[in-house]
């Protein structure tokens, strides 16, 4: 049934109907990298009409971790003894100069891990080394995270720990509304945050700012279901938290998941890369977990950052350029030396650019 | 990161006090934890991200998502539904 939602039949119905409701220009922007990527895979941008506009939103993970965290992962990664573990697209994401790939070249223990419970698996396998676990994502990734600092408790390891970089959608939102060059008017809101999370936070955020806010997933008719119940609100004069998802969404969210993420995490001001700081935007360890903090463990606080003086990636984040107005992209600027992480990340907008726009040209 | 991969529970087991499965991704089987839905049953379709299932797919909610579009679409007779609605989620 999966296929179902890749058919080119119902993509173009669904078209069709965009197309009669649209009477005036609209701008949306799509919360999430992967939603972004299967916009520009499929050229769905370019089966719209011309009077609505897609921008791309913030959340790609790799992306918006900070690089004074991405520095102490290089720092931590390079100690000696350490295995450094993380999900794959971190590697290649420049820090201050270099990134985790160069240090893994360069002989430092760094793994790549599919689960973050492969990584208590390696501190299991080798209790005489420290083991860090880059703890990166938005709400999507949280469940997982926790998990493994919960496992490594249970297990009573003493050489595990995260490096935790955590983010939140609706802080997020609520920033991207409250910038004063704010164009979006409408918002696909990421149906995998909300498979965990639940969408019970959004209808504040729909009511105070006055924008429509729909739930929507990942296929092509997913996507295409999610603007349409978007434009069909902001053609009414509507402001309402939608789901679009249903399949996979509801509006309580995962409960088990949400328990056990406020048992091990809790609210914090965070700084996105490109953005700055958000307040309350990010999750970091309770107290009761520092054991397991590798901020704490090892002590790399004196880092000077250093960002790309070229590199637009933030406004990007922020939807209010796109990766084609980057006078580096494409050029100075490629997946094989990346300048930002918005380059390097499998959601990053500008990977995306780069990878499929050609064949709109 | 968010993607997620949906696949078929066919083994439901217990590691470390930790509800563990196996999950086929349409041929390729993989573990995958349960802990958050603990409701799961050999057969269900569920969502797997970073190697956590996180949501049951809703089977019936999918079809009528589907039944919707299409009606948008005006397709139905285009389309065979008795087959499109035998077809489990394999991608």
């Amino acid at each position: 049934m999966q296929t179902d939602y890749r058919d080119e039949r119902l993509v173009q119905g669904v078209i069709e109907e965009i197309h009669k409701l649209t009477t005036q220009p609209w701008v949306l922007m799509e919360i999430c990298g992967g939603q972004t990527h299967a916009i520009m895979r499929y050229g769905l941008d370019q089966l719209l009409p011309s009077k609505i506009e897609l921008v791309h939103g913030p959340g790609c993970p790799v992306c918006v971790t900070s690089l004074e965290l991405i520095d102490k992962a290089l720092a931590i990664a390079s100690s000696p003894g350490v295995v450094f573990t993380s999900y794959g697209d971190m590697l290649r994401v420049p820090g201050s100069g270099r990134d985790l790939f160069s240090i893994r070249a360069n002989g430092g223990d760094v793994r790549v891990v599919y689960s973050p419970l492969d990584a208590v698996k390696i501190a299991q396998q080798y209790p005489d080394r420290q083991v860090v676990f880059f703890a990166i994502g938005f709400e999507t990734t949280a469940p997982a995270n926790v998990m493994s600092i919960l496992q490594a408790k249970r297990l009573g390891l003493k050489n595990y720990s995260v490096l935790v970089s955590h983010v939140r959608v609706p802080p997020a939102i609520r920033a991207i509304l409250t910038s004063p060059g704010n164009r979006v008017q409408g918002f696909l809101a990421a149906g995998h945050v909300c498979a965990v999370m639940g969408y019970w936070e959004y209808p504040a955020i729909s009511e105070l700012f006055h924008v429509p806010i729909v739930v929507t997933g990942f296929e092509p008719v997913d996507i295409l279901q999610g603007i349409l119940m978007t434009i069909k609100q902001l053609e009414h004069g509507e402001a309402r938290t939608e789901n679009g998802y249903p399949r996979i969404v509801t509006f309580d969210g995962n409960q088990p998941a949400q328990a056990i993420i406020n048992q091990v995490f809790t609210e914090c001001d965070r700084k996105w890369r490109g953005i700055g700081l958000l307040a309350g935007s990010g999750w970091c360890l309770r107290p009761e977990y520092a054991e397991f903090d590798a901020e704490l463990r090892f002590s790399v606080n004196q880092i000077q950052p250093e960002e790309s003086p070229i590199c637009i990636a933030g406004q990007i984040l922020q939807g209010l350029k796109k990766p084609k107005e980057c006078p580096a992209f494409g050029t100075l600027c490629t997946p094989e030396t990346p300048l930002g992480a918005t380059m390097v990340s499998s959601e990053g907008a500008c990977a995306a650019y780069y990878r499929y726009s050609l064949r709109s040209q | 990161m968010c993607l997620g991969i949906p696949g078929k529970i066919v083994d439901i087991y217990e590691v470390n006090g930790l509800q563990m499965g196996k999950v086929d991704f349409g041929g390729v089987t993989r573990e995958a934890c349960l802990a958050y839905v603990p409701e799961a049953q050999v057969g269900d379709y569920t969502l797997i991200h970073v190697g956590f299932a996180l949501s049951i797919i809703s089977e019936h909610e999918a079809r009528e998502t589907l039944d919707l579009i299409r009606q948008i679409a005006d397709i139905d007779t285009e389309l065979n539904l008795s087959q499109a609605s035998s077809t489990q989620f394999q991608t």
